[in-house]
């Protein structure tokens, strides 16, 4: 299994005619079975077609065209323009949103999030390169062209959440030629504040049977991994299904320029608890394998998985 | 991006928050002139974003107007931690019965902005939580709701703060929760927030910071405020190298490549995207290398582009080599990056073999681009090389075999 998405799921392109959202639709059409990608939005574009996708001035429209619900919402819009978009998809029932996007404020972002928890949805991003599982569907540009996604992603029982999209393909394609596929590669986005943390991820792989283990790539900045400290070793105390995991840390030079801005928008280093050494010490505390190189990362997973089912 | 305490506190002013009758000036004659406007006792406070101003002899007391101009002019001569003053901030000195705080910063991991409230302030809030931890008071609230006041009020109240103090205190809080969303802050601070002898509060000094994200938005505000688009505010001033990057970046608007950080190595780095660079400058400096700069390409960059960013690298005083490596891509094109840096060399009259110390780039267009590396006898790299390796072999041909780890530089402004 998979989570978040699987073949059957269906969704919609927010800004598909624009020239990334036409090769990202393209992508997801070619990639595993294809996705179904059933329509698209642009304002002011009713009528057009992009690779065969109808194209509607609302996401109303869209629904009507397809005549029954739609899962979710793959959004590429502006930065000034997203918050509306996501109001949009979310507002018309769709409940998994990834926001492409990237450099949008944080106060929109914080709306969008918080208008997403009262409808029950789900966003990924901003900043993100979206979801893939492997072989089947992927939804968004993660892997680019299909041929080079099926090049890195393979399925199997490792579940990838990174704070880069380009270090989710170059992590999966480690793990791959090690022999390790993939059950879910998701990209989570760079910035401070993001829709869904490797913490509110984890209860979803906990979930899934095909998923024996984590890997997560992170950076400086944020408090999203003492979140993932803290709820793996809550879940550990309770006794419920946990996952091992293995944590890649890159930006470790970081800690010694304060205030220097590098990397992801999120990777601003404000406080103690956001150095690199910090969250190392965090998640090594929680149990949680730091590997110092990325070809570490398939025999520390190898080793955490044994060590977990013995 | 950080504002100076005079601008922090012209935004409090234009908010409806009472402030004190400030004046802001980069001349110690003036500065003179308005303690006299004043009248009485003033505090002379140096304007560097920088912290440390009173350990430093950035801020001085003055009784006379003349006294002011003595010390205006000793302050604005003062270089505080690398920075020289903006101007000074002449400010009559207030006599305060208590000193509060207030502030309003980002939650992430609640994602809603927190107001964070004590009548103890004056001091680090963060010694007050630790200290006192009953007398400070946290509060999130909605960012889809509008603000509304009795958020304001709990969180003072939860402080432990009652009585006529209280009531007033509730519209200044509420107008700084309301400054910081429709601003796109990411911390406003006020401490302290000064209670003086008739009851009434005024704020005694602010830190504001506005998101970079959405300084496009509040072009009107920054304009009056006199803040130049070019100004970014950031730990230390960018150097000539990173300005030059900076021209290479805006030269077309296909991809991201010239944005660098100056360091003061020898190996330039052409390498990409967000995290790759992150964890190829830390593999470099793991075995040892020392970088000449930062930087991060994405998002398809122009064979122009590419070139102009490796002609700069090269062009760098001390580079003997560049690497060019980068995490798989799906979206910019091998071929380009490796045409891009190949031209760079050739219009050098430098031999991209000897100049290009690896180029690891996996990925969109491969094999068109190894097959052009190869023509140029270029060693290059494909996927089956790990970033950390590709960092190794860079460094290697830099410095010889078993270069001694641990030998890592510290940047440019350090």
């Amino acid at each position: 299994m998979s989570i978040l998405i699987d073949a059957d799921t269906t969704f919609i392109v927010q800004g598909i005619t624009g020239r990334e959202a036409v090769n990202l639709t393209r992508e997801c059409l070619d990639y595993g079975a294809g996705a179904k990608v059933v329509a698209g939005v642009t304002p002011g574009r009713l009528g057009r077609e992009v690779h065969g996708v109808p194209v509607f001035d609302t996401v109303a429209q869209a629904l009507a065209h397809h005549g029954s619900r739609i899962e979710g919402s793959v959004v590429t819009v502006p930065p000034a323009f997203t918050r509306d978009a996501v109001f949009e998809a979310i507002e018309n029932g769709i409940r998994l949103i990834v926001i492409v996007t990237e450099r949008i404020p944080r106060r929109d972002v914080a709306a969008m999030v918080e208008l997403a928890s009262l409808r029950g949805a789900r966003i990924i991003g901003p900043n993100c390169l979206g979801i893939i599982v492997p072989d089947v569907i992927k939804m968004g540009g993660i892997g680019g062209p299909a041929r080079n996604a099926a090049q890195a992603y393979t399925p199997g029982p490792i579940g990838v959440i990174s704070r880069s999209g380009g270090m989710t393909t170059e992590m999966s394609s480690t793990l791959s030629a090690a022999g390790l596929g993939q059950s879910t590669a998701v990209s989570i986005g760079g910035d401070a504040i993001i829709g869904s943390t490797y913490a509110e991820l984890m209860p979803l792989f906990a979930a899934d049977e095909q998923t024996e283990g984590i890997v997560i790539y992170t950076e400086p900045g944020g408090r999203m991994e003492a979140e993932l400290a803290r709820w793996t070793s809550e879940q550990s105390a309770s006794g419920a299904r946990s996952l091992p995991i293995v944590a890649f840390m890159a930006g470790r030079f970081m800690d010694e320029m304060p205030g220097m801005s590098f990397g992801h928008a999120g990777t601003i280093v404000e406080g103690r608890e956001d150095t690199a050494s910090e969250k190392i010490t965090r998640l090594a505390d929680a149990g949680i394998a730091v590997a110092e190189r990325i070809e570490d990362i398939p025999d520390m997973i190898r080793a955490k998985i044994a060590e977990h089912t013995r | 991006m950080r504002f100076f305490e005079y601008e922090a506190r012209e935004i409090v002013k234009r908010a409806g928050i009472p402030v004190t009758d400030f004046g802001f000036t980069t001349d110690a004659e003036q500065a003179g002139e308005i303690a006299r406007r004043i009248g009485g006792a003033t505090v002379i406070k140096s304007q560097v974003l920088s912290g440390g101003r009173m350990k430093a002899g950035g801020v001085k007391f003055a009784d006379t107007p003349a006294q002011a101009q003595e010390h205006a002019r000793e302050i604005l001569a003062l270089e505080i931690n690398g920075h020289m003053p903006r101007g000074v901030l002449v400010d009559p000195r207030a006599e305060v019965e208590q000193e509060y705080y207030a502030g309003v910063v980002w939650d992430g991991t609640r994602k809603q902005p927190v107001i964070i409230f004590s009548p103890v302030g004056g001091i680090d809030i963060e010694q007050v939580a630790t200290e006192q931890p009953e007398r400070v008071g946290r509060r999130h609230f909605s960012n889809i709701l509008p603000f509304s006041e009795y958020i304001a009020k709990e969180v003072i109240a939860d402080s432990g703060v009652s009585g006529p103090a209280l009531t007033r205190l509730v519209p200044i809080v509420t107008r700084l929760a309301r400054l910081f969303v429709e601003y796109d802050m990411t911390l406003a601070e006020i401490n302290p927030l000064g209670r003086l002898a008739d009851g009434s509060f005024v704020a005694l000094d602010a830190h504001m910071d506005m998101e970079n994200e959405a300084r496009g938005r509040h072009a009107r505000l920054l304009s009056e405020l006199g803040v130049g688009e070019e100004e970014t505010r950031q730990a230390r001033e960018a150097t000539p190298f990173e300005l030059a990057g900076e021209q290479i970046d805006s030269s077309d608007h296909r991809g991201v490549a010239g944005n660098v950080t100056e360091f003061d190595g020898n190996l330039g780095l052409v390498i990409g995207a967000g995290g790759g660079s992150l964890t190829l400058f830390d593999a470099v400096r793991a075995h040892g290398g020392r970088p000449a700069n930062y930087c991060e390409i994405g998002g398809n960059p122009s064979v122009a582009k590419a070139c102009g960013l490796a002609k700069l690298v090269l062009g760098k005083p001390g580079v003997d080599k560049i690497a060019v490596m980068m995490s798989i891509v799906s979206n910019t094109r091998v071929d380009i990056v490796a045409r891009g840096v190949i031209k760079a060399c050739l219009e050098l009259g430098m031999d991209p073999a000897e100049k290009i110390a690896i180029f690891r780039i996996p990925g969109a267009w491969e094999e068109e681009g190894f097959k052009i590396l190869e023509r140029y006898g270029v060693e290059y790299a494909d996927r089956s090389v790990s970033l950390n390796e590709a960092a190794r072999r860079a460094v290697e041909k830099i410095q010889g075999p078993g270069a001694p780890a641990g030998t890592a530089t510290g940047g440019a402004g350090d």
